[in-house]
This record gives C-alpha cells, sequence and structure tokens, in this order.
C-alpha cells in the first residue's frame, strides 16, 4: 500500500531560511571586481571620448576610441581613407560618432550581460545569493527584450575590427620598430578574438543548422568558432583592457608624455 | 585520520523548521552524504534524506552544503577546513517534504509540457540514419541526471516563486533546445520555447552552468543557441526575410 503524507499548506513551503545566502566564501568579490573593473572602462571611455589628443602624425598611430575618424575637425592623416563625411556642422568629439557600434556590442553582449546583470544589477550578484528584486520579468519585455538585437551590432563590431586592423597595418608599415604599431596590432588581434568568439557569431556560422554534416565548412567554421567562443570571457576581458591600454598609449605618445625612442 | 566536525543540519517538516547543531566523525575519504548517514546511524534516526547511488548519477542528493547547490555524495569532507561549521539545507527553490527532502514534482509537471520527440511522418522507426556530427550537440544535454540543481538555483524562481508557472527552468529548456537540434525532430519548439516556457525570463547569469554535476554547458549550448534561434524566429527581419524569398527549407 503507498502511504502518502497529507498535502497541508505548510507542505507546499520552502524551507523558510531567513537568511539571504548561507554561502560562506567570499561571493561577493567577483561582482565586486567586475564592478570596479567595468567601471574603470566607462570612466576611462568618457575622458577618452572628450581628450583631443587621439592622433601621432610622425608615427601613424590613432587611438582605438577614435576610429574609425570621419568628422572633418579630425586632422587629415587621421581620417579613415581621407575622407570625413560628417561636415563643418559637425563639432563634438569625432568618438561620439562611432562609440555606440562597439559600445552596443559589448553592451549586448551574452557574456557582458551576465558580467553587469550580476555585478551592477545584482540580479543575482552569485549563485545562490537572493537577489534584492521584489518583481523579476528578465528579457521577456522592454527595455531589455532589445538585448535580441546583438546580432546587428555583431555585423557592425566586425567593420570596426577590420578598421582597427587596417590602423595597426598602416601604423606598422609606417613606423615597423614603434612599440605603438605592435600594441594596435595586439589589440586589433584580440579585438577580432572577442569578436568572432560571439554567440552570434557561432549561431550564424551553423549553430543555426541542424544537419553539420550538409554543410561541412559551415560545420569547420563553427568549430572554429566554438573554440574562441569556449574563451569569450577571457578575451571580452583581454581585449577591453587591450583596447584601453592602446588608446592610452597612443593618447600618451600624442601629448609627449611617453616620448622615448621608438615609441 | 578521523576528527569530529560541527554541522548545522536542516530539520523540519514542511517549511517550518530550523538548524539543528550536531557534532560528528569525520573519517578520511569521507563524503558529506557518508555524515548524514552517521547522524542518521547515531543522533537523528528520524533525519529524512533521499539518495541512492552514491556515485553522483542519479541525482538524488541534491541539498545545499554551506549555501551552494551540491550532491551530498560528491561533496568530499576534505575540501573543508576541520574547525570549519558546514552547513546543510535542503534544495531552496522545492517545498520541503521533510529535512532534505524536497518535493521536486514541479519538474516533472515541467517535463510534462514539453511535447516529445516528433520524427517527420514518412520516417519509420529504424529509419533513422543521423552523421555522429549531426547528434553529438544533443548529446552532451542527454548527460543531464535531473538532479534539479540547475532549476534549483536559478534565481528566476529561486528568488521569484510566482514566476514558476511562467517558466521551464535550464533543465527543460536544456531539453527543448535538444530536440530542436536534433535532426529528425519536426515540432516547432522555438515559439514555444519563449512564449510558453518562459526562455526570455533567462538573463543568461550562467549559475545553472556553475552548479551542474555533470559539466553540461547549460548556457553556452543549450540557452544561449536557443536564444539565438527564438531571434531568428521572432526578432530578426532580416532572416525573416530571406527565409520569405528563397523559400529555405528547415537544414
Amino acid at each position: 500500500m503507498t502511504q502518502t503524507t497529507p498535502d497541508a499548506s505548510a507542505r507546499r513551503q520552502r524551507a523558510q531560511v531567513k537568511v539571504r545566502t548561507l554561502r560562506a566564501d567570499r561571493w561577493w568579490l567577483a561582482p565586486l571586481l567586475t564592478f570596479l573593473g567595468l567601471s574603470s572602462f566607462l570612466v576611462y571611455g568618457v575622458w577618452a571620448i572628450l581628450d583631443g589628443s587621439y592622433y601621432v602624425p610622425s608615427a601613424e598611430y590613432i587611438a582605438p576610441f577614435a576610429s574609425p575618424c570621419l568628422a572633418t575637425s579630425c586632422p587629415e592623416g587621421a581620417r579613415f581613407l581621407g575622407l570625413a563625411p560628417f561636415g563643418d556642422w559637425y563639432t563634438l568629439p569625432p568618438g561620439l560618432l562611432i562609440l555606440g557600434l562597439p559600445g552596443g556590442f559589448r553592451l549586448t553582449c551574452y557574456y557582458y550581460r551576465k558580467s553587469y546583470y550580476r555585478s551592477f544589477w545584482l540580479s543575482p550578484a552569485a549563485c545562490a545569493v537572493q537577489e534584492p528584486h521584489g518583481k523579476y520579468t528578465g528579457e521577456t519585455r522592454f527595455p531589455l527584450i532589445i538585448q535580441n538585437v546583438h546580432r546587428y551590432f555583431f555585423y557592425l563590431a566586425l567593420v570596426i575590427g577590420a578598421i582597427l586592423a587596417y590602423d595597426a597595418v598602416l601604423a606598422l608599415v609606417h613606423t615597423p620598430l614603434g612599440l605603438g604599431s605592435w600594441i594596435l596590432l595586439l589589440n586589433a588581434v584580440l579585438i577580432f578574438g572577442y569578436t568572432l568568439g560571439c554567440h552570434s557569431c557561432r549561431h550564424i556560422t551553423a549553430g543555426r543548422l541542424n544537419h553539420f554534416s550538409r554543410h561541412p565548412l559551415r560545420y569547420r567554421a563553427w568549430t572554429f568558432v566554438s573554440k574562441l567562443n569556449a574563451k569569450h570571457q577571457p578575451l571580452a576581458w583581454a581585449s577591453m583592457y587591450s583596447v584601453m591600454g592602446a588608446d592610452l598609449y597612443v593618447r600618451l605618445v600624442a601629448k609627449g608624455i611617453i616620448a622615448f625612442p621608438y615609441a | 585520520m578521523s576528527y569530529k566536525a560541527k554541522f548545522k543540519v536542516w530539520r523540519g517538516e514542511g517549511g517550518e523548521g530550523r538548524l539543528e547543531d550536531f557534532t560528528v566523525e569525520v573519517n578520511e575519504g569521507e563524503v558529506v552524504l557518508d555524515i548524514i548517514h552517521r547522524l542518521q546511524a547515531t543522533q537523528a534516526p528520524d533525519l529524512a534524506v533521499r539518495w541512492n547511488c552514491k556515485a553522483g548519477k542519479c541525482g538524488s542528493c541534491s541539498m545545499e552544503i554551506n549555501g551552494k547547490p551540491r550532491l551530498g555524495c560528491m561533496t568530499r569532507m576534505s575540501t573543508f577546513e576541520e574547525d570549519e561549521t558546514i552547513t546543510v539545507t535542503p534544495m531552496r527553490t522545492f517545498p520541503v517534504i521533510k529535512d532534505l527532502v524536497t518535493d521536486v514534482s514541479f519538474n516533472y509537471e515541467k517535463a510534462r509540457q514539453i511535447p516529445s520527440f516528433t520524427p517527420p511522418a514518412d520516417v519509420r522507426p529504424g529509419e533513422y540514419r543521423m552523421q555522429q556530427v549531426d547528434v553529438e550537440r544533443s548529446q552532451e544535454f542527454r548527460k543531464c541526471i535531473e538532479c534539479f540543481m540547475c532549476n534549483n538555483v536559478c534565481h528566476v524562481i529561486r528568488d521569484h516563486e510566482e514566476n514558476k508557472p511562467a517558466f521551464a527552468g535550464p533543465r527543460f529548456l536544456m531539453r527543448i533546445a535538444e530536440l530542436d537540434m536534433h535532426p529528425y525532430d519536426v515540432a516547432d519548439r522555438q515559439e514555444a520555447a519563449q512564449e510558453e516556457h518562459g526562455l526570455g525570463y533567462c538573463n543568461i547569469t550562467k549559475c545553472c552552468t556553475e552548479v551542474c554535476p555533470e559539466h553540461i554547458k547549460i548556457t553556452d549550448n543549450a540557452l544561449i543557441p536557443m536564444k539565438e534561434r527564438v531571434v531568428d524566429r521572432k526578432y530578426d527581419p532580416l532572416v525573416w526575410l530571406g527565409n520569405k524569398i528563397f523559400r529555405r527549407p528547415k537544414s
């Protein structure tokens, strides 16, 4: 005979543990470090956009935050392919014109979503740590449903990555022994590593297919992207700091603060 | 080498209960479930715990050890300091029956809501021919032992019980992904994943992946690919237009 427990209302309750978490480890450390890391990038980004020293004509270095330079206020050598499609009417910093492309890519990136949902929105700050919000709808409605636009930012990020690679090659051709040229090249490589490892890229290459065997080339591309995708988090941080480091380096050279030979 | 360890174990029926203190012997090579069994044998004969294989393959002994969802049988005592107090509680997301035993029927109800494998009408059993590369993505998800720790840790229902009717949890969203990626499954699962099973609630914070004892990459290999498939279906106008113009078959 089957024995059953009476279905009292108390039986349907979860354990009434009164604390936010029973975790005994330093669960707060990772979100704190992420918060500080992402905040430092945001603070630097604001400063860099407003800073006018983004081009070193003698070495053909252009700071990544200002590339492609599309305004007429850009020095002639700094203009992308010599073009200045924005007329005299545009007087704001040129970096503002392109900021939204890599910014939007990172903002909607699946890894960054995890990192800022955890560290800024505490939803949740760490696993098995109760979040402070009374209600949760996730990405089911506006505004967070817009995160689904990520793949379009991926296409645009590919263009930006190609332009940064072009800048690095240009600098290498002009100043092959310059440290800045190699810093710009390393940055372009890391940016591509991060961009091509994106989950949307993985889906577009072949993730959307159910028959890999019918599409061997796409399957090989998917396999390659999947390897990069497994390193998406470290590549996200490495490329974020490389773009910040490369940008700062070029600005310091442009300001004359870094002035050693082969800079 | 044996030593005396301090334990706090949740005791109680239903939601009402408290953490009870125990001091119990620990021997070399033991796991938390061994200690719970020693408590049953020596100090608390009515302590309820669900267990079966003691090998990390049946998914029965899911519990929370020092606040983290773990399998009792796979958590070695050597990972704790000897003077550390170890807290053991039932899974927080599900109703407690007694002590460490929870009622996980939420998961079985969600499982029943997902239509089973649906092959094409003209393919009979025995006629399936699949390449290994076509099925190995799904095979990763078949490693699931249904310990339900992913559903337990997911904050969508752990911290917001009101979301339970609308959200199937990572375990069953992974099941939907498994079927959607299957070369012979023809059911329409993408619309249902978003509208009926709450894929949009997932904010990909990866706790399901962190706690999975089978190390299945639930978020990266199931939930995010499924989200991208839903984008194809519902939110990407270019894919929609391409499907209309080129009349793409399901590939």
